[in-house]
């Protein structure tokens, strides 16, 4: 059951080939099975699964379910879950049993899927291989001794792994789709204010956006769909119509534009990865499609600006977390300033640690200017690079990341190495843009990730030529050893 | 030595809105702790903030009444501080660009002179919670009920000379926001809140002393205290050759004395940046054409048709129009009853002032409502009372036994018109007092009212004051 | 810029975190380095580029002024580390 898409799992519900309860166990079983060494799963919730589960049956029988009526999914535990704890990879949120549910985990009950759990990830979403999670870091599937990538790691491997059809992810500079690209899985992070933000526990308001995890194109798009649209309560979420993204799937790629950023494929690019980038887009370019080199001018500014930004806004959105109406509070603290500094300094790990510090260096008094705003200018100029490719192309393409899966704990001592695993998936993020990354072969059996990147609010048609691609291609097929 | 003080106010009005500046939970006061304190106000994880359409209109009739530019283009930004009563470690206001900006109030001086306050600029933001101290052993409870509830800050230019000048300037706002019905005014329960900025130069001096700040100051009257002990504390401070501290100090009004907060804590960074949540608020010109057209009459305006309609003096059409309420009241009197806009003025500035006052109550709740006022005024002006019985009935409405017609009534104090039995009272007190008549007949014009008092007195008030002067001297001079 | 190590105590003091006097060494180091990484931007030459904080040019959304929420203290509550009588408890605020 596990080897089959979203799509023949939502068929063979309907049709009655299995129920959703024979499909959730079949997953907790896995979960059981293999997840002890992975480490994808914070909180697995067997018996709210089991129970949705029966109620999807029931709707399922009716006869009026939707297209992802029974079907179970993981979900990063940093969305809020009505009465499951929800974590966000922190010691700090350990004890936190949300008392809502964010506006994306209410849009999945609405359709019927079914939770499996709430996956490991990066403390907060701070970092790009899942080490700084107080859970302990999780495992690649495709190597149990390299990282699966971050922040959403853990949904990345246990979607990689099989031990869940798909999974839902946060990307505030790669967090979707960097680990996609570590895992060999599908991952879409939509235009900024696509998909709502509300309850998803916030790391940089001005970047984060949650999206889709999964085996390919056409399921990320069902995912998608049930994800994204408008919120009123998300000031940042904008109203406007969403497309039916799995209706042009098979578009014709023909005439289409795709841009290859000369910056994406220079220095600090492992050759293996470049080898493989540059053999998918041979096959779009057998399917249609025609390269055109372009020039993103200020993409070397993307990594230090997103290294102000981000850490400017998590440096206040992480204020809250004070040990005074939720989360982890220090052992008899003195007075007030004792119960603040040691709940903060106890309940947060390093990573988080350093970047609310930078970000409230950056935006102390006598640094705003110099740090603060003038990231802000940078940001400008990213976004106009990315402004101006969009009248030449379609759709750009080039690397997920710089290199295939690292070794656990090669790059944990040293920030800056480890920032510069985002280097192509940040300036999306600043830009706001929809970016996406596909399986693209492998180097040493480790996957390598093809990202594209579309233009605002262009998401079916990344969709469209991730599924072209992937009709003529089986990268997105293949499981890692040991989990078939 | 000739200092002058310097003095710039702040000013946080709630704004009278059903639901709070970003929530939809409820901004009622007194209600039981944190029960009406939402995900939102809570800032648990995850959760965002939607701005209050109202709040936007609010700002807007202020910028409108005070003459501000109201901003095209404005935004909210973090205040980033711990407190416990801050629930998200930062406060959600405007810094660079608020909502109102650049306007003006025109206060009254006592000599009547008129002067011009600047406004800087009127901001949004979020109130906080507040901190309980007692019946905790030790700590400290934290209600957030109120965090939320959506404050207009309405900073002046240090254009105000004295704490009177403070305390006008304080009063008109004060009215304005009520007469906007942006505000409820009641400073009791602290939607309307003043920090003042005070420092002192020498006189003829351009530049600006060091100022204090005091925080919180929560009625007229403290604001005049708090200011005046503030500006003999910096003239000593620098008559004895010390200098002035930037600080922000405390009124404590069972001392009478401002004091310095204890502040241990570093010179404050508010690492003030734009909020990510929010986007920035565009209001247009239809918006504001909207609003504009929805303005009530403002103070300066009712003021001045007061004294060309009425025929009432500045100073009585100032205080009238002081608040709407009492202004409408006011119309409301003269319109029932017909009577000179002055004799409706005299009675409502007068008795009924002074009734309310003493009974500390609202011209809202007055228990002679404005129908019931004009009532009594037409018994005067037709002569069925005079104006000193009057007051006698007037207490009697006060006491709720009945309207002016059933006490007069009851009481029998229509007055006597009947010339007839004014003549004969007045007969008698001329037989009564020979030697009174004999001095006043031989010149001692005074005496005229010592006779006019023993009619009245005889009549117990009843007979009719202009047929007692009348025949009065009709008959002395026989 | 290099940070020294009272001034991770300074910025550390301003966040409310608590660093163990035996990391702010190495906080000093690694925060330095990103430091230097981002100061990169300083050879940007962003003349008069409007600063951007959104990514997409939106505004402000308005929300009718109705009350949609009740009360739902006590499931609030829940999850807090100190309640009595319904407040929060913190230790004493001296003002």
């Amino acid at each position: 059951m596990h080897t089959k898409t979203l799509a023949e799992l939502a068929r063979g519900l309907r049709d009655r080939s299995f129920s959703s309860e024979e499909l959730t166990r079949h997953y907790l079983e896995r979960i059981k099975r293999f997840d002890g060494e992975l480490n994808g799963f914070i909180t697995l919730c067997e018996d709210t699964a089991l129970a949705q589960a029966r109620e999807a049956d029931i709707q399922l029988s009716s006869g009026r379910p939707g297209p992802l009526t029974g079907i179970p999914f993981a979900h990063k535990d940093i969305f809020c879950t009505d009465g499951v704890r929800t974590s966000c990879g922190s010691r700090m949120l350990d004890n936190f049993i949300a008392p809502y549910d964010a506006t994306v985990t209410a849009r999945f009950k609405q359709a019927g899927a079914v939770m499996l759990g709430k996956t490991n990830m990066d403390e907060f979403a701070m970092g790009s291989s899942n080490e700084t999670s107080w859970y302990g870091p999780v495992r690649n599937p495709w190597d149990r001794d390299t990282v699966p990538g971050g922040s959403s790691g853990g949904s990345a491997a246990v979607v990689a792994a099989r031990l869940a059809p798909a999974a839902t992810g946060t990307d505030t500079g790669g967090s979707i789709r960097q680990p996609a690209a570590l895992c060999g899985i599908t991952g879409l992070k939509p235009t900024y204010g696509r998909v709502s933000r509300y309850g998803m526990i916030a790391f940089a308001s001005s970047l984060d956006q949650a999206g889709p995890m999964a085996a390919s194109a056409e399921d990320a798009a069902l995912l998608l769909q049930a994800m994204a649209g408008f919120d009123p309560r998300d000031s940042t979420c904008v109203d406007r119509p969403v497309d039916d993204y799995s209706a042009g799937l098979n578009n014709e790629l023909k005439g289409l534009r795709i841009g290859l950023p000369k910056e994406y494929f220079g220095a600090g690019l492992d050759a293996g990865t470049a080898k493989a980038v540059e053999a998918a887009i041979e096959e779009l370019k057998k399917l249609g499609a025609e390269p055109v080199e372009i020039s993103l001018p200020n993409a070397g500014l993307a990594v230090p600006t997103y290294y102000v930004v981000a850490p400017a806004e998590c440096s206040s959105n992480l204020s809250r977390f004070d040990g005074v109406r939720f989360g982890y509070r220090c052992e008899n603290p003195r007075d007030l300033e004792d119960l603040y500094k040691r709940s903060r300094g106890e309940g947060f790990g390093p990573e988080v640690k350093r970047r609310i510090m930078i970000g409230t260096y950056a935006l102390s008094a006598g640094y705003y200017d110099a740090y603060y705003l003038k990231a802000q200018q940078a940001r400008h100029l990213i976004a106009d690079d990315f402004k101006a490719a969009f009248e030449k192309v379609d759709v750009i393409a080039g690397p997920t990341a710089p290199n295939v899966a690292f070794r656990l704990g090669e790059k944990v001592d040293d920030p800056v190495t480890m920032y510069l695993s985002d280097v192509f998936t940040i300036a999306v993020n600043l830009a706001g843009l929809p970016g996406m990354s596909i399986p693209a072969g492998f180097v040493e059996e480790l996957p390598v990730g093809l990202q594209l990147i579309g233009n605002y609010f262009d998401e079916a048609r990344l969709l469209n030529v991730a599924h072209r691609y992937q009709q003529v291609t089986d990268w997105h097929t293949r499981i890692p050893k040991g989990f078939e | 030595m000739q200092w002058e003080a310097v003095i710039g106010l702040e000013i946080h009005a709630q704004l009278a809105t059903k639901s709070k500046i970003f929530s939809g939970a409820s901004t009622a006061y007194g209600a039981a702790p944190n029960t009406q304190a939402c995900a939102v106000d809570l800032g648990l994880p995850g959760v965002l903030p939607v701005l209050n359409e109202e709040v936007v209109r609010m700002a807007a009739r202020f910028g409108l009444a005070t003459h501000s530019t109201v901003a095209p283009r404005s935004v909210f930004a973090r205040k980033n501080y711990f407190y416990p009563d801050l629930p998200k470690g930062y406060q959600i206001s405007q810094y660079e660009l608020p909502i109102v900006h650049t306007g003006y109030l025109d206060i009254e001086l006592d000599d009547g002179e008129t002067k011009r306050i600047g406004i800087t600029r009127a901001h949004l933001e979020e109130d906080a919670g507040k901190s309980l101290h007692e019946g905790f052993h030790g700590v400290t409870g934290i209600d957030l009920n109120r965090a939320g509830t959506p404050l207009l800050e309405i900073v002046s230019e240090p254009d105000l000379r004295s704490a009177k000048e403070a305390v006008a300037y304080m009063k008109k706002l004060h009215s304005l926001v009520r007469y906007l019905e942006i505000c409820d005014g009641n400073m009791q329960e602290g939607s309307f809140r003043c920090d003042a900025n005070v420092s002192i130069r020498r006189k003829g001096e351009h530049r600006f002393g060091t100022r204090a700040e005091i925080k919180n100051i929560n009625s007229f009257r403290f604001v005049e205290r708090a200011i005046n002990f503030e500006i003999e504390r910096q003239i000593e401070v620098l008559e004895s050759g010390g200098a002035v501290v930037q600080e922000t100090r405390l009124y404590d009004a069972n001392k009478d004395e401002t004091r310095s907060m204890r502040t241990k804590e570093e010179a404050n960074d508010y690492r003030y940046f734009p909020d990510p949540d929010l986007l920035p608020v565009e209001i247009d010109e239809a918006f504001i054409e909207a609003v504009r057209s929805s303005l009530p009459e403002l103070p300066d305006a009712k003021k001045a048709r007061f004294m060309q309609q009425y025929g009432l003096s500045a100073y009585d059409a100032g205080v009238l129009t002081a608040s709407r309420e009492m202004a409408d009241y006011y119309e409301a009197v003269v319109e029932a009853s017909k009577v000179d806009g002055k004799l409706a003025a005299n009675w409502v500035m007068g008795e009924l002032s002074a009734a309310l006052n003493k009974d500390g109550i609202e011209v809202e709740a007055s228990p002679i409502d404005a129908a019931a006022l004009a009532g009594l005024l037409v018994r005067i002006n037709d002569n069925t009372i005079s104006g000193k019985i009057a007051k006698t009935v007037f207490e009697a409405m006060w006491a709720g036994e009945g309207d002016a017609d059933a006490v007069i009534e009851a009481k029998g104090l229509k007055q006597i018109t009947d010339t007839g039995a004014i003549e004969q009272m007045i007969r008698e007190v001329i037989e009564a007092n020979p030697e009174q008549v004999e001095q006043y007949r031989s010149g001692k014009d005074k005496l005229f009212g010592f006779f006019v008092g023993q009619v009245m007195k005889a009549s117990k008030g009843k007979a009719n004051p202009g047929e007692v002067n009348k025949l009065l001297k009709q008959l002395l001079d026989e | 810029m290099a940070l020294k190590p009272a001034e991770v105590e300074k910025i550390a003091h301003l966040a409310r975190l608590a660093i163990d006097p035996a990391d702010v060494e190495g906080y000093a180091r690694n925060l330095s380095d990103i430091l230097a990484f981002v100061e990169q931007l300083e050879a940007v030459d962003a003349g008069d580029v409007t600063p951007m904080a959104h990514p997409l040019e939106a505004t402000q959304r308005l929300r009718p002024d109705a009350v949609t929420e009740t009360d739902q203290r006590t499931h609030f509550q829940a999850c807090a580390p100190a309640v009595e009588a319904g407040l929060y408890l913190v230790p004493r605020v001296i003002e």
